[in-house]
């Protein structure tokens, strides 16, 4: 089976016009079985989470007993962006299964809404939040390399609290912006091929080729955001990650979570910092 | 670029006998198999190879496809494989629907009516040229409409309801039929369905690469024209560039019932404005009870293209879609 599908130009070019279309259930699929695979690990293999060290009792009272995390900024620019992306992926694939309407206005509109929310958040995470807070750091492999070792049986101290954000999380984000980017350059050149009254039609700004190539790395990230969506929706409704989904709706989490699985040193929230509040890292 | 070699690719000729045999075969077969009924449409795709089915099955040894059959409440049932001549010169037809025989009498050449059926009439695909001649354009699954560029060639196109593909249905049966409130009976694997002429349309808002519901393993049957517009007022006209034999580049189709000089019930549809056949409802509504004359027509004809897109080469088509509810709604003599 090919990924792609081809076409000959009116210029006798051999040129790829789409994704393959089956590629949409080999990525469901694929998200599922991981959902599935992680599932039956955590609840029959897993050991409990261990950490170096505790708190120090210091630090641990000035911490206020709901914990700021995301502020509302933060907050509502995740749940347009998540709308946005639910929506795209609607209008995008229930098509293409077998479920027809008509897609296109919705799905151009909630890639134009996507793509402002994600330069809002580019800008406020630039500037206004701690940017390097969601990429991995030196500590974040080193205590990989520790779990890793702990995992094959080896021996080696426990992994510290985390930061802000674990490592699952920042790669997840890391992957995100990576297939998100592809999806929402490639789409906003694609609003170019149709109506929108936004941007000015222009069949020709590229040639075949390009314009191929532009549909297929859209369908690619797109399916893959298919599968990316569903780890992330899973991930959120997991009863030991459900305090960070909280988070998300109401900006804070409980001191005890926080003293638990984060390290004060590495996310440092200040004494009587309001729970509603922007952190310092968002 | 297509090229005609008159040499089809090789496929699994399939000749049912029965609806039964068909509707079994085309289940088997799925997505594989091609449906012929006359042959017109389905010749030109396969020897410009552009399709290439695996398996092709034609319908024309299927006798109870074909034939017009009166109904007792007044409504006539037509079978699928019918050609268009018989509906043309069906005494039945010619008397009570009237609308339908102007229509098909008025599709393509008397050859090719001899040898074209109702059912692939009404099923035929676009004929855009850029799609025809095989270029990857959204219809044939592509990424993009050559019709609709600075430089492409758009006269007979779409002027309503286009969503990236802008090629027009060129059915001239259809809107005889929507306008006569007629139902489409559709066999499919899951047992039969009836569906209102209108709704068996689909534009490309919703599927751009089909012009009609049909899926695989589906195969239209019959079309039944209930008695409700039975000997009412018709008006059907057809503009071409060649009155001989062309496909419209717009048609209307207008049934109905006068009371007193107002009209009491009337249906209108036109063909070649959009990738569908468009029933006019708004026109409908705006003209019902309302005196059957020049002012009634006019400002209905104004509210028929309201909405419409011209491309670069098709603004005509507005004035004339205008003009021509204009003329079905007020009839010709009172216009002219």
């Amino acid at each position: 089976m090919s990924i792609l599908q081809w076409a000959y130009s009116p210029w006798g070019q051999h040129v790829p016009i789409h994704i393959a279309w089956a590629l949409i259930y080999v990525c469901a699929v694929g998200g599922l079985l991981f959902l599935i695979v992680h599932a039956i690990y955590v609840r029959y293999f897993a050991g409990a989470e261990e950490f170096e060290g505790s708190p120090v009792p210091a630090v641990a009272a000035r911490v206020p007993d709901r914990v700021p995390r995301h502020s509302l900024a933060a907050r509502m620019f995740h749940w347009i962006m998540a709308a946005a992306m639910l929506t795209l992926l609607v209008t995008a694939f229930l098509p293409k299964v077998g479920v027809p309407f008509a897609w296109v206005t919705w799905h151009w509109i909630a890639g134009a809404v996507l793509t402002v929310s994600i330069i809002y958040h580019i800008i406020h995470a630039s500037f206004w939040l701690d940017f390097w807070s969601i990429w991995p750091d030196k500590a974040d492999m080193e205590d990989a390399q520790r779990r890793l070792n702990r995992f094959l049986g080896k021996r080696s101290p426990a992994p510290r609290r985390f930061a802000k954000y674990p490592l699952e999380n920042k790669m997840y984000h890391g992957v995100i912006v990576l297939t998100g980017l592809a999806a929402i350059l490639t789409g906003v050149f694609m609003m170019f091929r149709v109506r929108t009254g936004i941007l000015p039609r222009n069949p020709y700004l590229f040639g075949d080729m390009t314009w191929g190539l532009m549909y297929v790395l859209h369908g690619l990230a797109g399916v893959g955001l298919i599968a990316l969506v569903m780890v992330h929706i899973y991930f959120a409704m997991r009863p030991e990650k459900f305090v960070i989904t909280k988070s998300m709706v109401f900006g804070s989490m409980p001191k005890d979570y926080y003293l638990q699985h984060h390290d004060p040193e590495r996310w440092a929230v200040a004494q009587g910092e309001s729970s509603t509040g922007a952190s310092a890292a968002d | 670029m297509a090229v005609i070699r008159d040499i089809m690719p090789a496929f699994d000729l399939l000749q049912p006998s029965s609806t039964a045999e068909a509707q079994k075969l085309l289940e088997q077969n799925g997505s594989d198999a091609w449906v012929m009924a006359g042959g017109l449409d389905s010749f030109d795709w396969l020897k410009d190879r552009i399709k290439k089915p695996r398996v092709l099955v034609d319908l024309s040894g299927v006798e109870e496809l074909k034939g017009v059959r009166p109904a007792s409440d007044g409504g006539v049932e037509i079978g699928a494989m019918t050609t268009l001549t018989e509906v043309v010169k069906h005494p039945f037809i010619r008397q009570h629907f009237a609308l339908l025989s102007q229509g098909a009498e008025l599709a393509a050449s008397p050859q090719i009516r001899n040898q074209g059926t109702i059912g692939g009439n009404v099923s035929q695909d676009a004929r855009c040229h850029y799609y025809r001649a095989g270029w990857p354009c959204y219809r044939a699954g592509g990424n993009i409409c050559y019709a609709d560029t600075p430089t492409g060639r758009n006269r007979e196109h779409a002027i309503l309801h286009a969503d990236r593909c802008v090629a027009v249905n060129p059915s001239d049966s259809a809107p005889a039929l929507i306008a006569l409130d007629a139902k489409f009976v559709i066999q499919s694997p899951k047992g039969q369905r009836v569906v209102d002429a209108e709704d068996y349309y689909i534009g490309p808002d919703i599927d751009i690469t089909h012009l009609n519901i049909l899926k695989p393993g589906d195969l239209l049957t019959a079309i039944r024209i209930p008695a409700t517009f039975a000997g009412a007022q018709f008006y059907f006209e057809k503009i071409r560039d060649r009155n001989v034999w062309d496909f419209a580049l717009l048609n209307v189709a207008c049934a109905m019932t006068v009371s007193g000089g107002n009209i009491d019930k009337m249906r209108i549809a036109v063909n070649g404005a959009a990738a569908r056949p468009l029933r006019l409802q708004a026109v409908e509504q705006y003209a019902q009870g309302k005196p059957r004359n020049a002012a009634t027509g006019v400002e209905a004809g104004k509210l028929a293209v309201q909405g419409a897109v011209p491309l670069q080469f098709n603004a005509y088509k507005i004035p004339l879609m205008r003009n021509l509810v204009k003329r079905a709604i007020a009839g010709v003599e009172v216009t002219t």
